[in-house]
């Protein structure tokens, strides 16, 4: 779709951009990348009442052109960039009408790089509540600019708004707001003189932010950092100077426009449900009871879809081998890609509750407060008080809860939370955890309450937190923070959540982790596929060969022969070549190659470990019949040494391997797409793989 | 007198920043010289502060709160 005229939407955070950018845009929106960095780039159309095409960008929250975090940073990037496909033609400065003097220093700063705008004065209702009154022409006549008044929650004065951007000028008419100029003379000066640059605040703005701006060449950064040399200029003095200057164009602005009447009310309303929400008893106990809700609800909602995703390929795979002629295509096709798939849709209803509730925690301003709340004790940890989201969502799953990290400003504590959320417990290593402890946890009680077998799972899930913990405070010395540490945080007032918001925040979600984690995730499924098929040489037509002598289809019953014939394929297949290749490294663990190859197949997901178990040890089909499988384990003798397989030593060893190390390609495909390199999902296998051996290797000998 | 020795409720006017870094996002925040600052809540765990500043509510550690002397 070719647009006429491309706008850009800028604000202050906790203003309704998002609200006015999904009322402007509809489901007509698309979600890419910024180049190079992780900031999502919302792009949608919005048709003007002229007929015109207007393609319309979210720019991310900010409080000012100079950035605070790496998605701020993007705000002038693309103001500035002349040469980008994203240049805007227009700005749309939304400000929040019960806040406007902290909203208008964004504005003067926009104003000032002379880029076409229009203001759209958002929650003029809820101004009004708190006895704020404008004086909207003399606002517009003064800054030289056309003023909006909407309301993105009651549809109101969008099509106003919708005119406003179809009548803008392609030339920017507002008034100056400031002496740019005087802030650095010669500097700017020079700039604009060397750069051609005939904006004096577009010349300061590159000054300060030359370094990461990825349009400007190397001689020509290289060029402005010895000017500022030369003029001994100082970043943070001049930007002092500036919002100084700044504040007070803005506080003479609204004293002509503005009128105040003390009848606040809104805000007693939000600081009585502050009282009870951060009191210092009922603020825990109403979190954690929000949280256990949550954890409840990602466990139980989801399980009934993800039968059904799952229900659903697993009878597209039995159609597929019906309806096709049987042969390797149709096996790679039903077993490897259909298989893939269907790993990947199963996630797709956690992914949706998750987001649904954080939307609705982000939306009512609630999720400021636990960041309010909890950011002393995660901060000793190294976490940031919105961490404890995404590891309380990793007890449902890594993949959501490591897409959430993103409400997390700072790079460090972002970076650190994602890299020990997947070491929580997840629902994919729960079967793993059972099948292993009813094996050799007896089922008795402790003290008449605790079972013991409970008293091992509990312990499991706790350990995980608990080393989570430890891994987030080593993390806390290695990791060098880009930015220095500071927690300076608006608490907005308590809103209702959008509900549409919400919707579409689980839609969108979903589909990101299906389109980009997607492809990742298929592509090991089939990999992993042809490694369990297909075996070296023709050893699987030698076995095809020996069971079909008469000593085997005479005397075995054909579905017992369909076992065995799986089984001692896989034994052959280059999975199993792999598993007896390791055996070699995991026998100090105390695992054999069956082990072995059960943590090959088992890389893409944990929960395959089940699965290949029933397989190897040829139980009857599927691995819904966990209690043979089971006891065909528990049977299970050392060839060498007739002594069982499965000792107490080697089921905990085993499940701290499944406790600690990397088994998800979805993680890791996550990761990929949240870091934007592959550096994090590499350094996370390797760290998580070999805390994995050293913690089984101890277990191991400390039981045996 | 340092915004981080107010108590909960009590108010101040903000005078001048100890640390300039600190100082221009607290300013861009609207917490200038002049205006004035309200201690609206301590978080139960003893830090971080609420205040309330130039009509709306900003969250900062009492580290951060102590680069503030007020008047």
């Amino acid at each position: 779709m070719e647009a006429d005229i491309r706008v850009a939407l800028v604000g202050n955070p906790n203003t309704g951009k998002s609200t006015l950018f999904n009322v402007l845009t509809g489901l007509n929106q698309k979600i890419g990348n910024f180049p190079g960095v992780t900031v999502d780039k919302k792009t949608g159309f919005c048709s003007l009442p002229d007929g015109r095409k207007a393609e319309i960008i979210d720019l991310p929250g900010a409080y000012s052109l100079y950035p605070k975090s790496r998605d701020e940073s993007i705000v002038f990037s693309v103001l500035a960039d002349k040469a980008s496909e994203l240049t805007p033609d227009l700005v749309v400065v939304i400000l929040d009408a019960s806040n406007l003097k902290r909203n208008l220093l964004l504005y003067t700063q926009v104003a000032d790089l002379k880029i076409p705008v229009v203001i759209a004065l958002n929650m003029m209702d809820m101004a009004r509540k708190r006895g704020i009154s404008i004086d909207i022409d003399a606002l517009a006549k003064k800054l030289g600019v056309p003023v909006v008044p909407i309301s993105a929650r009651k549809l109101e004065g969008i099509d106003q708004l919708k005119t406003a951007i179809s009548y803008a000028n392609k030339m920017a008419l507002q008034e100056s707001t400031i002496d740019v100029r005087a802030i650095a003379p010669q500097l700017i000066a020079q700039i604009g003189e060397e750069l051609s640059v005939d904006n004096p605040y577009y010349a300061l703005q590159l000054a300060h932010q030359h370094e990461h701006l990825k349009f400007l060449s190397v001689t020509e950064s290289d060029r402005i950092e010895e000017l500022e040399q030369k003029f001994s200029f100082h970043p943070q003095k001049a930007q002092a100077t500036e919002t100084i200057a700044r504040y007070n164009f803005i506080d003479t602005l609204l004293k002509e426009t503005v009128k105040k009447h003390e009848t606040a009310k809104d805000d007693n309303i939000s600081n009585k449900i502050d009282k009870v929400l951060t009191h210092r008893v009922f603020g825990f106990i109403i979190f954690f009871a929000i949280l256990l809700f949550m954890f409840q609800a990602i466990f139980a909602w989801s399980s009934y879809p993800m039968g059904l995703i799952a229900d659903l390929f697993a009878w597209i795979q039995a159609s597929l081998h019906k309806a096709l002629p049987a042969g390797p295509l149709t096996n790679l096709l039903a077993d490897g890609v259909i298989a893939g798939l269907s790993g990947v849709m199963v996630f797709i209803p956690q992914i949706a509750i998750l987001f649904a509730f954080i939307s609705i925690l982000e939306d009512t301003g609630y999720m400021a407060r636990v960041t309010f709340m909890m950011d002393k004790i995660m901060r000793k940890v190294g976490l940031n008080g919105k961490s404890v989201v995404p590891l309380i969502g990793g007890f449902a799953c890594a993949v959501p809860s490591i897409m959430s990290t993103r409400t997390i400003e700072n790079w460090k504590d972002r970076m650190i939370t994602i890299m020990v959320t997947p070491l929580v417990t997840c629902s994919a290593r729960l079967p793993v955890y059972t099948l292993l402890i009813a094996l050799v946890v007896p089922s008795r009680h402790l003290w008449w309450i605790f079972n013991l077998q409970g008293l091992a799972l509990t312990g499991m899930y706790l350990f995980s937190l608990v080393s989570a913990v430890a891994v987030a405070l080593v993390l806390k010395y290695i990791l060098k923070a880009r930015e220095r540490g500071y927690f300076i945080m608006e608490l907005p007032v308590y809103r209702m959540p959008r509900w549409n918001n919400v919707l579409l925040t689980m839609y969108d979600r979903a589909k990101t982790f299906v389109l980009e984690a997607g492809k990742v995730i298929i592509a090991v499924s089939v990999i992993l596929w042809v490694l369990a098929s297909y075996g070296p040489g023709n050893r699987f037509e030698k076995i095809d060969q020996k069971y079909h002598q008469p000593q085997y289809t005479k005397t075995v019953k054909p579905d017992d022969l369909k076992r065995m014939i799986a089984s001692e394929k896989l034994e052959n297949s280059y999975a199993g070549v792999m598993g007896h290749a390791i055996e070699p490294a995991i026998r100090p663990l105390g695992f054999d190659w069956k082990i072995g190859i059960a943590l090959i197949t088992s890389f893409a997901a944990r929960e395959v470990f089940v699965g290949t178990m029933a397989t190897i040890y040829s139980v009857d089909g599927d691995a819904e019949k966990i209690t043979t499988v089971q006891q065909k384990m528990h049977d299970a003798k050392d060839v060498n040494t007739g002594q069982p397989v499965f000792t107490v030593a080697v089921a905990f060893s085993l499940m701290m391997f499944y406790a600690f190390a990397m088994q998800c390609a979805s993680t890791m495909a996550i990761v990929y797409r949240e870091t934007k390199s592959w550096r994090w999902p590499a350094i996370q296998f390797t760290y998580m793989t070999g805390l994995a051996y050293i913690v089984s290797f101890i277990t191991f000998h400390l039981l045996k | 007198m340092r915004l981080s020795q107010l108590e909960v409720g009590e108010k101040g006017i903000v005078k001048e920043f100890t640390d300039l870094e600190m100082s221009v996002k607290l300013m861009e925040m609207g917490c200038l010289p002049g205006e004035e600052i309200k201690v609206e809540r301590v978080a139960p765990l003893g830090d971080p502060i609420a205040i309330n500043v130039s009509g709306y509510q900003l969250s900062l550690r009492k580290r951060e709160a102590s680069t503030i002397i007020l008047q």
